[in-house]
């Protein structure tokens, strides 16, 4: 039996099903985190596995324990919030020892439980501080500590890093790691952020209005997507219409020029398929012998710091859009918006859609 | 080209003098709006000030200065068993409608946000109901049985309390529900909860002392009400401060004016009470985002 394990959990609210069909076994230690848009059901599910909200049907299991029912201040599991929710009135030792007066620790005891837990969390001079006297990542870092301090069984939390900026965000991100790989506890992060999910987590929830798309590892997730939801809301991805030339040989044509997939297509030619190309399997110029050619014109190109990313409409100005990265370096040698180039990929390197996602809006947020 | 600057080319000097007449119209504006603002606070000291200079003064025409202070203060033990009765009434009530209004301002707030009009629309009522219906109605149905409170001093104390509460009701709630809206309750709740708190503590520990300034608050207008109340505490025939100072009206000259000031007095420094208990608050709230 797994650690955590949620059962064909549902929550509906009236006739509004929030969260459908869910199923997870987390292992103990293990790193979890559930991804999607806003509205995907990721925090309903988080706050079930709280208790602030109790499924409509289902069952969630800690450690042998059907917790399902249970009240959430008797479920012995830590949460940390977006808003980090410090007690404004407390002090920051106050604040992480609160948990441990709940449960009536001796004061010498919670006293070294919180120094220590300072220590984990580099802010061992920040003890009398009232929370409004720090900044935004060392609350959150208070707000993890706090957690932390009564040795939850599991540690949740909802987007914490949202509210922060982003080189906090980045840096904190590597810290909440460190702790939780340093006291191997089984974790449960919710985020929209596709980048925090695959940097941190051992596995990915990826969901979609209330059901789970995929669960997997970041690598399989990114490279191996089972749904056309997960494809485009995880990384960024170029979809492109086209016609099926000579399914046998996996030949298409992309605005009018021929393409060859590494795999057979069913059905006779002419079915239109989606082809989904992610920007890093695409590449300036001619490319190796055997790769995919297709020239287009540059409608743009944006600087991103370390990558810059071209944007090529394919066959001409109207003509489906390819965006692709490349390394930024000094000799980089950066196209003319309004110029005809070639770019290439190879033949394994596309995947084939069932059908296009479902809004093009979403591609275009996953790629934000 | 000749006779004058060219279309498009300023004459030399033209933004300064452009400049340098603007400046002092504007530094004219800055100061006449100065100056009406100081009007305005002028009437609006003397508004409040006047009334109570004129009370002084009349309070102070004895022919012994001070005298009537002292006749109020040290001879009459009406005057400090009126005020004791009342203080001691309003503390009650203030411990009883804190006892209803904070859980039900919090629960409305964190579980049922929709009932929030209608609670709002009930605490009102005290507003659009006058004291004397208000207390025409518990004589009516406390005068019998099943409950007969009008027949012991007792009962007439419950019923004054009660009735006392009923009338805190609007600046209470009102004190509360933007406390608790200064907050993010939900979370704090949550974040007790998730650490193991039950209800009393995360209200005793939690959620009391962030919102200790807005019950402050609310506790000293239901005190001020209740000292100065008239109506209910005559009826129920109630040794209070209102029914006291009504009667000193009657009977005395300058006496009134001397309590007048002296219940002046007390409100300054019960509102100085307020900012001194305020100012040790430590509960500046922050939801989110980074400093």
């Amino acid at each position: 039996m797994s650690y955590l394990e949620l059962a064909d959990i549902e929550k509906r609210y009236g006739d509004t099903a929030a969260v459908t069909g869910f199923n997870l076994k987390a292992e103990r230690g293990e790193f979890v985190s559930f991804l999607g848009p806003s509205g995907c059901g990721k925090t309903t599910t988080l706050r079930m596995i709280a208790g602030f909200e109790t499924p409509t049907v289902g069952t969630i299991m800690l450690d042998g324990e059907d917790i399902t029912h249970k009240q959430p201040n008797k479920r012995n599991v830590g949460m940390v919030f977006q808003s980090y929710a410090l007690f404004p009135n407390m002090t920051v030792a106050d604040n992480i020892g609160f948990g441990l007066k709940v449960r009536k620790r001796p004061a010498d005891q919670i006293r070294k439980r919180v120094a220590e837990l300072l220590e984990l969390i580099n802010l061992p001079d920040k003890g009398g501080r009232y929370p409004y006297q720090l900044s935004g990542g060392q609350q959150q870092r208070i707000a993890l500590a706090r957690a932390l301090a009564f040795e939850p069984q599991v540690l949740l939390l909802d987007e914490p890093l949202s509210a922060l900026d982003a080189k906090i965000r980045v840096a904190l991100r590597v810290e909440i790691r460190s702790i939780q790989r340093q006291l191997g506890i089984t974790t449960v992060y919710v985020t929209h952020d596709q980048e925090e999910a695959l940097s941190l987590s051992d596995r990915v929830v990826v969901m979609s209005e209330g059901h789970v798309e995929q669960i997997g590892t970041p690598f399989e997730v990114y490279n191996f997507p089972k749904t056309p939801f997960v494809a485009s809301f995880v990384g960024t991805l170029n979809v492109l219409p086209a016609s099926v030339v000579d399914a046998a040989r996996g030949e298409v044509t992309i605005a009018g020029q021929t393409v060859r997939i590494a795999r057979r297509f069913e059905g006779g030619s002419g079915k239109s398929v989606n082809i989904a190309l992610r920007p890093e399997m695409v590449k300036l110029g001619d490319g190796p012998e055997g790769s995919n050619r297709v020239s287009g014109k540059v409608i743009d190109v944006g600087f991103l710091g370390s990558i810059v990313r071209i944007r090529v409409a394919v066959g001409g100005e109207n003509g489906p859009v390819v965006s692709l990265d490349e390394f930024n370096e000094p000799t980089l040698k950066l196209p003319e918006v309004g110029e005809t180039l070639t770019i290439n990929f190879p033949a394994d390197g596309p995947l084939v859609l069932d059908s296009a996602p479902a809004d093009p809006a979403e591609v275009l947020l996953a790629e934000a | 080209m000749s006779g004058g600057p060219a279309f498009g080319t300023r004459a030399p000097g033209a933004l300064e003098s452009v400049a340098g007449s603007a400046r002092p119209r504007a530094r004219r504006r800055v100061s006449g709006s100065r100056i009406f603002s100081w009007i305005i606070f002028l009437i609006g000291v003397l508004y409040f000030a006047l009334p109570l200079y004129a009370t002084l003064e009349f309070s102070l025409r004895t022919k012994v200065p001070f005298v009537a202070y002292t006749n109020v203060l040290f001879k009459d033990p009406q005057f400090s068993g009126s005020l004791l009765y009342s203080f001691v009434v309003g503390v009650i009530t203030i411990l009883v409608s804190l006892l209803i209004i904070v859980p039900t301002a919090y629960w409305v707030r964190l579980r049922l946000p929709r009932l929030r009009p209608i609670v709002e629309f009930v605490t009102l009522l005290p507003f659009v109901v006058p004291p004397l219906i208000l207390v025409f109605g518990l004589l009516r149905a406390y005068s019998g049985p099943p409950l007969p409170l009008t027949g012991s001093e007792l009962g007439l104390n419950v019923l004054v309390i009660a009735a006392y509460v009923v009338l805190s009701f609007p600046y209470m709630y009102r004190a509360v529900d933007s406390g608790l809206q200064a907050i993010d309750i939900r979370s704090l709740t949550e974040a007790a909860q998730s650490m193991g708190a039950g209800w009393p503590r995360i209200l005793l520990r939690v959620i009391f002392p962030n919102i200790r300034v807005a019950l402050l608050s609310g506790s000293f207008l239901t005190l001020a009400i209740v000292i100065g109340e008239y109506t209910i505490a005559s009826f129920l025939v109630r040794p209070a401060f209102g029914p006291y100072l009504a009667l000193l009206g009657r009977d005395k000259a300058f006496e009134p004016a001397a309590v007048t000031i002296i219940s002046f007095g007390l409100t300054w420094i019960a509102m100085g009470m307020i900012s001194l208990l305020g100012r040790g608050s430590r509960t500046r709230v922050q939801v989110a985002g980074a400093r």
